[in-house]
């Protein structure tokens, strides 16, 4: 199995990836408080919760916004486990392990040695290491959120009220569908050599396999894209791009977009202090 | 590599943001003006390429396994601009729908990755490239090292840019707000995975790509070598024609060598068991280590092996020489052509054991 890494790595990388976006469209249809929204509203509200989040300097605050989203994941039938598995535990187990070693490495006020190594853990090196992971699991938190509560169509035209032209909004949208397109392909590719494999890869092999799968793929992207190209100019594409805004904004959107401008802002001023 | 939120301060990441900004703008400007209507399709498709190429599993010599973050290809079949959206746009689509590299820190890592990543392996590939023929092996090498090149550029800014938060950002007890590890670790942090697995795995995929185009699709190669027609090197030998401008480049490095002659004292880390034995020295040394405290006298290993081996031109001035200036051209000329040496003999190598059957 170690020498086949190459082939079960990446088949389990794409389903994977497959797998996550089954479900985040499977959430951001449920019934929920953030479903319910209008994505404008929740792309700016996340947008300032993230900003407060990560510009505070006191812990205080990182925990309260961590809250705030917990109790958002609640409302919005979110499973806690989801987040756990897609956020926290892996956020925790990267973080930490980078952390960690601020511990020691920190210069400041000595508050435990480690026994028998005898190295001394700083109250600054843990004041440290606690506001980066908090920051990261925050924000992590708050952006995952956004995304299960909302139809990534929805996200990308959303990004309109930023500013964001329109073309790279279409762009984006295209990608995220031959994202979903190419992980198949190579996913079929590398199931039909798996088919016909016996016995275990040699690392070398291994390596060509990747490379003439890469090459494939790449064959495949540029012969796609004129293809896609020529059936664009066939249903009248003349270079104007439109989007469909059929977003509208309810009393009820409104109230909620004043509702995260009012705890960002204050989580900012009481981060700042 | 992604770098998450919450380890870059708001106002890095905004001026990250910020320098990232006109790259975007002159990149789209450039691709809407040469491509027009083509332009959506095939950043598109290409970007989901990229994003498709980050989760190939490579196995690597030494039995590990990592992921290329295929930054040289998208800079050799698109060139440099398109390069520079496509990766953004994998990137954005990474971080928001994955959460792989943080939302406020999404310009850090397309500055890092697209823009760096993509300006680097670009330029490299074009210097080494050269005009050689599209089938050429040097085609393969050059791709190779700007692979290799662009990944370890783009990890150097984003252990600099982790090193300086906490230097920049700290409560009032002192402890940092973000990214924990001043720039003496964070760069090593960074540079040793990269230098090793992840730079490795990057060299292979490019290389590699590159070599299988060459046989597979050479077409997708020639946007990023427009000499390529004018040459008639099929593959067999660095063709030297092609690497004059190369050549006369390198010329015009060793003629401003002595150059080096104006800087005063030791290259920090470059010391010598005499530097540390000196007083004027030990002081020098010690204003540029942040007053850190020198050892005693010579650290013993330092003292036997810095005996091991004795250079034949110590300090790039042959003892028989009385011009240094006249030294320090005769050793970059004399390494120059050791380098070349070693080089044509590798190239007579690899084409002999290609003609043997």
């Amino acid at each position: 199995m170690r020498a086949n890494r190459v082939v079960e790595g990446s088949v389990q990388g794409f389903l994977r990836v497959l797998g996550r976006t089954l479900e985040s469209e499977e959430l951001a249809r449920r019934d929920g408080l953030l479903q319910s929204l209008d994505p404008r509203v929740k792309l700016l509200g996340f947008m300032g919760l993230i900003v407060a989040a990560a510009a505070s300097r006191r812990m205080e605050v990182i925990g309260a916004v961590f809250g705030l989203a917990i109790v958002l994941a609640i409302c919005s039938r979110v499973p806690l486990r989801t987040l756990m598995i897609r956020v926290w535990a892996g956020g925790f187990a990267f973080t930490g392990m980078i952390a960690v070693p601020a511990f020691f490495l920190t210069p400041g006020r000595p508050i435990w040695w480690l026994p028998v190594l005898g190295w001394a853990v700083t109250a600054q090196g843990f004041r440290g290491a606690v506001y980066l992971i908090s920051r990261v699991e925050t924000t992590a938190t708050l952006s995952m959120l956004l995304v299960l509560c909302t139809p990534w169509t929805h996200v990308l035209k959303a990004l309109r009220v930023l500013r964001v032209p329109i073309v790279l909004v279409v762009i984006l949208g295209m990608t995220y569908r031959y994202i979903l397109l190419m992980i198949g392909t190579a996913e079929e590719m590398f199931e039909s050599r798996r088919s016909r494999m016996v016995g275990k890869l040699e690392a070398k092999e291994g390596r060509r396999l990747a490379i003439a799968t890469v090459g494939v793929l790449l064959g495949k992207t540029m012969q796609l894209s004129g293809d896609v190209y020529l059936a664009m100019q066939s249903r009248g594409f003349r270079g104007e791009v439109y989007v469909l805004d059929d977003f509208e904004m309810r009393l009820r959107d409104w109230s909620w977009l004043a509702a995260f401008f009012a705890l960002s802002a204050a989580a900012m001023w009481m981060g700042a202090r | 590599m992604h770098i998450p939120d919450g380890y870059l301060s708001p106002a890095t990441c905004a001026a990250l943001y910020a320098s990232s900004a006109p790259f975007w703008y002159v990149s789209l400007r450039r691709l809407k003006r040469r491509l027009t209507t083509k332009l959506i399709p095939l950043l598109s498709l290409f970007a989901a390429f990229s994003f498709v190429v980050m989760m190939f599993n490579l196995p690597l010599p030494g039995g590990t396994t990592g992921h290329a973050v295929g930054v040289a290809i998208a800079s050799i079949v698109l060139g440099p601009w398109a390069s520079i959206l496509a990766i953004s746009i994998a990137l954005f689509i990474q971080a928001l729908l994955f959460g792989d590299g943080g939302v406020t820190a999404f310009g850090a890592n397309c500055f890092n990755m697209a823009i760096t990543g993509s300006l680097v392996a670009y330029f490299t590939y074009r210097a080494i490239s050269g005009n050689c023929a599209i089938a050429s092996r040097r085609r393969v090498l050059a791709a190779g090292a700007a692979g290799y090149l662009a990944i370890n550029a783009a990890a150097l800014l984003t252990g600099i840019e982790l090193g300086i938060q906490p230097m920049l950002f700290r409560d009032a007890s002192g402890a940092p707000l973000y990214a924990p590890y001043p720039l003496k670790i964070a760069i090593p942090a960074m540079m040793a995975g990269h230098l090793t697995v992840a730079g490795l795995a990057e060299l292979i995929l490019s290389a590699g790509l590159v070599a299988w185009l060459q046989r597979s699709h050479p077409s997708l190669l020639i946007a990023t070598a427009p000499g390529a027609a004018a040459t008639h090197d099929e593959g067999g030998g660095f063709g030297w024609r092609a690497i004059r401008p190369l050549l006369v480049g390198l010329a015009a490095s060793m003629l401003i060598t002595p150059l080096g002659i104006l800087a005063v004292g030791s290259a920090w880390g470059e010391w010598s068991p005499h530097d540390l034995a000196d007083g004027a020295a030990r002081r020098q040394i010690a204003a540029v280590s942040s007053d850190q405290a020198l050892p005693a006298g010579v650290p013993q290993g330092l003292d036997r092996l810095s005996s091991v081996w004795t250079a034949p031109f110590p300090d790039y001035a042959p003892p028989f020489l009385h011009s240094s200036s006249f030294g320090y051209l005769l050793s970059a000329a004399f390494g120059s052509g050791l380098i070349l040496l070693a080089a044509l003999v590798a190239d007579r190598a690899f084409a002999a054991r290609r003609r043997s059957p």
